[in-house]
């Protein structure tokens, strides 16, 4: 390996393991979480390493949970997992051309909030090490904390499952506030949802809807209104 | 239906797999519809906030440890602690007003 590919897998690795713990913590509330839904460890840890997406798995746990249709399944983590879309795109813009084509298939698995946070603020064009790098340790702190999250969840005493439970909405509130924040738009649109969902749960006729169904018309309505109402100028 | 949790999660992976691999090998070229990129930009904050309330009012064995969580991960995410923090803040409010309500 030459200088270049060593530095850079070495820097993966080291900005990888912040990465790790937090994956690692957040994925053993995701492993309480498909424990109650019925998967098994190895199930929770297979849905883990082939997704890397705590949000669309929580989703499809919902799904599973609830008996869902495999379509249902298929439409809710096509809708939650669309930001990796917007990601993807923007991330290919930064590879070299002289990149072996055969590296996008493998970080075709990887692009996860996270890496793609740190891969896209390197300044210049992106050496694949780096991302093996990363994924290097992130990959399995995911991975094992969802495998552990069902095994513990299991063991540990009610009071604390029932306090790890909200640990994986403390992720969700802490991605979503803070853009809320410094940014009216995403503020209204936040409250909006937020008010919207508690409609849905609770008004007479539509509550009957199930909870995966709700996210999915939510989430396509809304972002959609938002989207028409409020288009993103070229450089954003 | 069959459900079976293996092609539960295989239809998972793969939908997530295409949605990340096609613009990586196929769609090499920036996104230029305002719309379009406004909707995948909208998406994360509408989905994590239908997700988020109100499920997480009845994720705990207490609507009022869980609100308190709620208003605890707000607060906290507001002021800037981390990811890390904010969930286990959240979690911690859970814990010790359960301790005492309970």
């Amino acid at each position: 390996m030459n200088n270049k590919n060593s530095y850079w897998l070495k820097k993966g690795i080291t900005n990888g393991i912040p990465i790790a713990l937090g994956y690692f913590a957040v994925s053993f509330t995701l492993g309480i979480a498909a424990k109650n839904a019925g998967l098994t460890a190895f199930q929770a840890a297979l849905a883990s390493i082939t997704n890397h997406a705590s949000a669309g798995e929580f989703a499809g746990f919902t799904i599973i949970a609830a008996l869902g249709t495999y379509l249902e399944i298929m439409v809710m983590t096509l809708i939650i997992n669309a930001r990796y879309f917007l990601m993807s795109c923007s991330l290919s813009q930064k590879f070299d051309k002289n990149m072996p084509f055969f590296h996008r298939f493998i970080f075709g698995l990887f692009v996860t909030d996270e890496i793609f946070g740190l891969a896209v603020s390197v300044p210049e064009k992106l050496n694949p090490m780096y991302i093996y790098g990363m994924v290097l340790v992130a990959s399995p702190g995911w991975t094992l904390g969802t495998y552990l999250g069902v095994v513990f969840g299991n063991i540990l005493p009610a009071s604390i499952v029932s306090a790890l439970s909200v640990g994986l909405y403390g992720m969700f509130l802490a991605i979503i506030i803070p853009p809320a924040r410094k940014n009216r738009l995403i503020a209204g649109i936040v409250a909006i949802s937020m008010a919207v969902s508690c409609l849905f749960a609770y008004a007479p006729v539509v509550k009957s809807i199930a909870s995966g169904t709700r996210i999915i018309i939510l989430t396509i309505l809304i972002s959609l209104g938002a989207a028409i109402l409020f288009p993103i100028e070229e450089d954003k | 239906m069959n459900h079976n949790i293996y092609i539960y999660i295989l239809i998972m992976a793969l939908t997530t797999y295409l949605i990340r691999v096609l613009p990586l090998t196929l769609i090499r070229k920036e996104i230029k519809n305002k719309t379009i990129r406004a909707f995948l930009y909208y998406v994360p904050y509408v989905t994590l906030s239908v997700m988020t309330f109100p499920a997480i009012l009845t994720a705990t064995e207490s609507i009022y440890s869980a609100a308190a969580a709620l208003a605890v991960g707000i607060l906290s995410a507001w002021f800037g602690r981390s990811l890390f923090q904010v969930s286990i803040l959240s979690c911690l409010t859970v814990f010790i007003v359960e301790m005492i309500i309970l």
